[in-house]
């Protein structure tokens, strides 16, 4: 069953461009990485999941369900983690996330002490005295709470610490295990990686790729590099090879090809040392980039 | 409605309520503890009083300040607690959906399973209920005020309850105007310049009325259409002007619903 499907979902403010013909589906029980720089148009994508704001064009559904007419059914179900959190900053934090839990048909005490206790969160203190981490930690117990079956995160790690973040990781790891569909924007592309089994890549507001993690590292690149003693000039000057650059005592370059030529190629040298591996995300994201 | 949102704003206005309701009650006590001193020198102040020029006493609705009574002192200052009343409607008016969004609270309202116009209906139903509270506390004054402060003269409740009954729709006006306006505009930064505006330019536009003798201003200022001088003369409503009143709110509450409802709530970059 799909959870998130989109078809020719379009935003525009005025004339400014926000999304333009993103189509995309997500199962139910995947973690879906949406990837892409600032402005690409992540956040835009998301404020509609949630008709914060409304369509120019195109049509989004949620559980089978139009976001726009089923919304507030829908988000009974869903939980979100905004990049920037604000929240009514005179409020303890205990009555901010009791105010959340009004919301809901669920009865979510138990769930709250124990997401602030696992995300070691006071729940005493006056949200205007929270750091920006603290505020952040108020969002996660707050978008989970009441147990919801899709959790929507904008660029959730924003602003917390690494020891934070692998809680924050498990947290949604644990979720995932327990059925939860996970749709996760974010312009850090190894935290996709570590958690994400499908991507979906934005630029200047329309996709430009989707697919699933494995196969984007592997159909594409390798990473190449080889030290040698002796390497006569251009003699990786192949089709196939790109950035190629010199280190120290060898070169190291990009492959797309005929993996069997490459390495017949090299074992020709006097090697020192090789080294063929996947390229990371962030490598094959640049290449969409450039 | 939803019971847990009127809750919450109506919390959250509780302590600005609690100030301007004792702003108001004080007004009216204290400036009528004024008259029983007064009245013994009534006929000599009202002597004086028509010496100024009639524009100026028209202006600040001191036409028919008539110090023999009670009623005649009170209309001076049931006027200043109108145009308390509508600073303080106004604010809460403006600031109805504005602050949320300007706080960047909207998110996480907007969010929740909840519609758009149960949303609002609740957060009208909770600053009506915060303003009614500062309208009781002008009632409990102003009767107090008058039967402590009557000079044994005595007074006609009939026309006090007019006055007073008037209230609720005279701030239902700046309520659903500054909900309107508030929606209209592309982002209300501050609020309060815009409640000032509101309030103030509605006073003016009465006292102009009066000044210039254009009738047509006093259609829309509710100043006018609950104006204290002319009630008092009258013991009456004038009843089309009250009407125009309550077409604006229903004007302004249709207008602001469906702009809200309609609304793309703004990001924080």
């Amino acid at each position: 069953m799909n959870v998130i499907e989109t078809s020719k979902l379009t935003k525009y403010y005025g004339k400014a461009r926000g999304i333009i013909d993103i189509s995309f589906q997500v199962e139910e029980g995947e973690v879906f990485g949406f990837i892409g720089p600032n402005g690409a148009g992540k956040s835009t994508s998301i404020r509609l999941l949630l008709s914060l704001i409304y369509p120019t064009g195109g049509s989004a559904k949620i559980f089978g369900k139009d976001v726009i007419k089923e919304g507030p059914e829908i988000r009974q179900d869903i939980g979100y983690l905004p990049s920037e959190i604000f929240y009514y900053e005179r409020m303890k934090v205990i009555d901010l996330l009791k105010y959340s839990a009004s919301f809901y048909k669920k009865d979510t005490t138990e769930r709250m002490h124990e997401l602030a206790e696992y995300m070691e969160l006071d729940l005493n203190r006056r949200i205007e005295d929270l750091s920006y981490g603290n505020k952040k930690k108020v969002g996660i117990v707050q978008g989970l709470l009441h147990s919801p079956r899709l959790l929507l995160l904008d660029e959730p790690t924003l602003g917390l610490d690494p020891l934070m973040q692998r809680k924050f990781f498990s947290l949604i790891r644990q979720e995932n295990a327990r059925g939860v569909t996970v749709f996760f924007s974010s312009h850090i592309l190894s935290e996709v990686q570590r958690l994400c089994s499908r991507v979906g890549i934005i630029k200047e507001g329309r996709i430009i790729e989707i697919s699933d993690i494995r196969t984007l590292q592997q159909n594409n690149y390798k990473r190449i590099e080889v030290t040698v003693r002796d390497l006569p000039p251009d003699y990786f000057a192949l089709p196939g090879v790109t950035n190629l650059e010199a280190t120290n005592g060898g070169v190291r370059f990009f492959f797309k090809g005929d993996i069997d030529g490459i390495v017949a190629r090299i074992s020709a040298l006097d090697l020192i040392d090789v080294t063929i591996e996947e390229p990371t995300l962030e490598e094959i994201f640049m290449h969409y980039y450039e | 409605m939803s019971a847990n949102i009127y809750k919450f704003e109506l919390h959250m206005r509780l302590r600005s309520v609690v100030i301007w309701s004792l702003a108001v009650a004080a007004v009216s006590l204290i400036y009528l503890s004024l008259y029983p001193s007064l009245a013994q020198e009534a006929k000599l102040m009202d002597e004086a009083i028509t010496r100024f020029p009639p524009e100026f006493l028209e202006a600040f609705g001191m036409s028919n300040l008539n110090l023999a009574t009670v009623l005649g002192f009170y209309n001076f200052v049931f006027l200043f607690v109108q145009v308390l009343l509508a600073i303080q409607a106004s604010t809460y008016g403006f600031g109805l959906v504005s602050v949320d969004e300007a706080e960047f609270t909207a998110d996480f309202l907007l969010t929740r399973p909840v519609t758009r116009a149960r949303i609002l209906t609740s957060k009208l139903l909770a600053a009506f209920t915060a303003l009614t509270i500062t309208n009781l506390a002008v009632w409990i004054s102003s009767l107090l005020a008058l039967s402590l402060f009557d000079a044994g003269l005595g007074y006609d409740r009939h026309t006090v309850f007019l006055l007073l009954g008037g209230i609720a729709i005279f701030q239902l006006f700046f309520l659903t105007v500054g909900l309107l306006i508030s929606l209209l505009v592309k982002r209300v930064r501050s609020v309060t310049p815009y409640a000032m505006g509101l309030a103030f330019g509605m006073y003016l536009l009465s006292v102009f009325s009066g000044v210039a003798e254009d009738v047509k201003l006093e259609f829309i200022t509710p100043f006018k259409h609950f104006d204290p001088a002319s009630i008092i003369q009258n013991g009456a409503y004038d009843i089309p002007l009250v009407m125009i009143s309550i077409a604006v709110i229903l004007i302004s509450l249709t207008g602001g619903y469906w702009r809200y409802l309609h609304r793309d709530i703004p990001a924080v970059a």
